[in-house]
């Protein structure tokens, strides 16, 4: 295999792993965060046990964020050595920027979240509580923001010697920073985040009502992640609205991949199904929506949307995957919004820490978000090929030249080893964790 | 206020210098307790209070890592893209090692089960890094063989010469005193007598292999006599390992610690002072060295970076300094 394909698959693997453990960071230090404030204003002692269990909870995924994270930050340079050359000018600025603002806050406070709860007053520990809350988010926005400049490149100019591109360097930072979808994707992302951590802490819950065990603090931690659930859940159908919209304005050729889009088409129609075969640029079973991509992208049935026919062959991203991938994400994001509806109803009516089937639910449904959030990722990934910096660098030109195949193949077989030891342990720890409840929390660590 | 390009690639050498430093001198003590661990604990006890004394701190310190890491690809991407590939192999072993590493003392904590083999995966995730990261850096300093166009042109062998592995020996030595000097501040009883006694034995140690490496450097560019800082600091380091083990051998144990970080410092004073102004030296041909002149961001990224680091760090450093100060004092039992 080539070294590029064998990079790509390695940052796949890699980034996709690491993008389990942030989103529930982002879920949990908000539900901890909302804990936190209710035992502050209260000082009831069960919110202090929820909180303490979280944290525990929090602290194992961290450690699975933290050990992999630091992977992707290498990876550029042992894998991407060309693209760090070409765009570190900007690309370098948000991963140093994200460690100073962001990462050395979240893990300094997580410190004291974990050990800290006998040394330091309750008001102490509630601003560490929204420190980490915040710093966590932070961080997220920085990653976000050097994606996003990969999707929609802005506030730089090239250097060009003889024809070719040696470097970008920047000339905006401001316009880098938002570009065109620094915002939307964050939002988006957040969200996503939030609806991943508070289904996750919902599950929990759920489990203990099921088995009658710490009911108290389970009606407390379902009653709290079921509102930020819900919330979460109905924003995002706003939020991945507009995320579509920025998509087929700045990239409309992956917009045209995702709905597979062959011809441009005028009074487009929207994909709710379908199995599209780029050889025959057909598609199969396909079920659609009449003139509604063109209603939604330019609120007028009418519109004409461009398709992939109209974008040069070697400019065209592959089809399949975003498309299938991108229809999975909005599938699951409509069922959580069911899922949401439910829960609100549940919950108003004052039924929902007894229906057993909908208890049920949460726990089976409680991994869903992740494929939602890997789908979303790989859509919005794949779908900006065959760019690594949209329009600006290829993937293909992108890569590590010094760095043989074999020598990729050889930490690719030990990265996929060591993560799926790892996922293992994650899950039995968590499932240990979880049998152990809020009443075993020990407050001073290990 | 506009400072020439220069000014910006000399600030930003030192800067991610002293982000090393940093890195060094706190992540240095928990990755020596790591390689303690297994050696100076005797029973899951011992070993719980260890885990505990860093329990709270090792991971802000490992972000000095991933802020100089971040800082060499914002400022010197040309550095940064030609050593992470060129030296593939060995940091794929570092990667690995520290993914363990942070790991594996939650593990430890909670996997009773095997507790064995979670206690030597934090001794090898310690280990690995400490020796790799100094061989990384004696290669980058001694010089490897840069093709035309600032490509690595070396392999996996050429990463081992005997200088590297000499400076990879020494930041190992220093890395096993900050932690053995922190052991002893952290801890009482056995493991507080143990770990004074690594740290009496270490010193020499430290020592030895510290007037090796400068002699052996002497010999091998005997230029770097004529730079007065050099001496200043290896009178630095000299000193801060004379003092080190001397208060080691009092049972004051913070001065002891305190000596063993300015020793860290001194070696990173050395480092610069030879370096300067090469980020990666070519080997074979010196005209194709990578220095900050040629491996630089432009002037605006530095500067943007410089506002984020001068505001940025002094932050970090206050509230970590009070995060330090929350748990200061002895680890006790939990």
């Amino acid at each position: 295999m080539d070294a590029v394909l064998l990079s790509r698959i390695q940052f796949g693997v890699t980034a996709g792993f690491h993008f389990i453990f942030p989103p529930l960071t982002f879920g949990l230090t908000f539900i901890i965060f909302i804990i936190e404030t209710m035992f502050l204003k209260s000082g009831e002692e069960i919110f202090r046990k929820i909180s303490s269990f979280l944290i525990k909870l929090l602290g194992l995924v961290f450690v699975m964020g933290v050990a992999t994270g630091i992977v992707l930050e290498f990876s550029f340079g042992t894998n991407w050595s060309t693209y760090s050359r070409v765009v570190g000018d900007i690309f370098g600025a948000p991963l140093a920027a994200e460690a100073i603002i962001a990462f050395f806050l979240e893990s300094v406070f997580l410190g004291v979240l974990i050990f800290g709860r006998a040394r330091v007053s309750r008001r102490v520990f509630w601003l560490s509580a929204f420190l980490v809350f915040f710093a966590s988010h932070m961080s997220g926005l920085w990653i976000i923001v050097a994606n996003s400049w990969m999707q929609t490149p802005a506030g730089f100019e090239k250097v060009v010697v003889n024809g070719v591109l040696q470097k970008v360097t920047l000339t905006d930072f401001t316009a880098a920073f938002l570009n065109g979808s620094t915002i939307i994707r964050y939002i988006h992302v957040v969200l996503a985040g939030w609806i991943t951590g508070s289904l996750f802490a919902a599950a929990i819950a759920a489990w203990y009502l099921i088995k009658k065990r710490h009911e108290e603090a389970a009606r407390h931690i379902l009653k709290v992640s079921l509102i930020v659930f819900i919330c979460s859940a109905l924003l995002q159908l706003g939020s991945g609205h507009a995320h579509s919209v920025q998509v087929a304005k700045t990239q409309p050729e992956k917009m045209a991949a995702f709905e597979a889009l062959w011809n441009t088409t005028t009074g487009a129609p929207l994909a709710i199904f379908g199995i599209p075969v780029e050889s025959e640029q057909k598609t199969y079973l396909e079920i659609s929506i009449p003139r509604m991509l063109s209603l939604l992208i330019d609120l007028d049935p009418n519109s004409k949307v461009a398709g992939l026919n109209d974008f040069p062959e070697n400019e065209r991203p592959p089809v399949l995957l975003p498309y299938m991938s991108y229809h999975t994400m909005i599938g699951l994001g409509m069922l959580f919004i069911g899922i949401a509806f439910l829960g609100g109803v549940l919950l108003v009516t004052g039924k929902l820490y007894t229906a057993a089937w909908y208890l049920w639910g949460l726990i089976l449904l409680a991994p869903l978000p992740h494929i939602a959030n890997e789908t979303g990722w790989i859509a919005a990934e794949v779908g900006r090929q065959p760019w690594v910096v949209y329009k600006i660098l290829r993937t293909a030109d992108a890569a590590s030249v010094v760095v043989p195949a074999w020598q990729i193949l050889f930490s690719l077989i030990m990265f996929s080893a060591i993560y799926l030891l790892l996922f293992m342990m994650f899950i039995m720890l968590l499932v240990k964790f979880v049998k152990a409840g809020p009443e075993e929390v020990r407050e001073g660590g290990y | 206020m506009e400072l020439s390009d220069s000014v910006y690639q000399i600030i930003w050498f030192i800067l991610i210098g002293v982000l090393f430093a940093g890195y060094s001198i706190l992540d240095g003590f928990d990755l020596g307790v790591g390689i303690l661990f297994p050696f100076i604990t005797t029973d899951d006890r011992e070993k719980g209070i260890l885990a505990r004394s860093i329990g709270p701190v090792w991971d802000g310190n490992e972000v000095w890592l991933v802020t100089a890491g971040g800082a060499l690809f914002a400022a010197f991407p040309l550095a940064y893209a030609t050593v992470f590939s060129g030296f593939y192999l060995a940091l794929m072993l570092v990667l690995f090692a520290l993914i363990f590493r942070a790991v594996s003392l939650e593990f430890w904590a909670h996997d009773e089960k095997r507790r064995k083999i979670w206690s030597w995966a934090f001794f090898t995730g310690s280990l690995v890094p400490s020796l790799l990261f100094g061989i990384a850096l004696g290669n980058v300093v001694y010089g490897v063989p840069l093709t035309e166009q600032f490509e690595f042109g070396g392999n996996f062998f050429t990463l081992l010469r005997p200088m590297p592995l000499l400076v990879g020996l020494l930041g190992l030595v220093a890395i096993i005193v900050q932690g053995s000097t922190y052991t002893a501040m952290k801890t009482e009883g056995q493991v507080h007598e143990r770990a004074r006694l690594i740290t009496k034995k270490m010193m020499v140690l430290y020592a030895l292999i510290f007037i090796s490496v400068v002699l052996s450097t002497m010999v091998y560019m005997p230029e770097i006599a004529d730079k007065a800082m050099v001496w200043i600091f290896s009178a630095l380091v000299i000193l801060s390992v004379g003092a080190g083990w001397f208060f080691n051998s009092q049972d004051r144990n913070g001065g002891a610690f305190l000596m063993s970080s300015l020793g860290f410092a001194g070696l990173w004073g050395i480092t610069g002072s030879i370096h300067f102004p090469n980020m990666v030296r070519g080997a074979a041909n010196h005209a194709h060295s990578i220095t900050i002149g040629n491996s630089s961001s432009s002037s605006l990224t530095l500067k943007i970076m410089l506002i984020i680091a001068l505001i940025g760090m002094p932050v970090v450093i206050a509230y970590s300094a009070y995060v330090y100060y929350i748990f200061k004092g002895k680890t006790t039992e939990a």
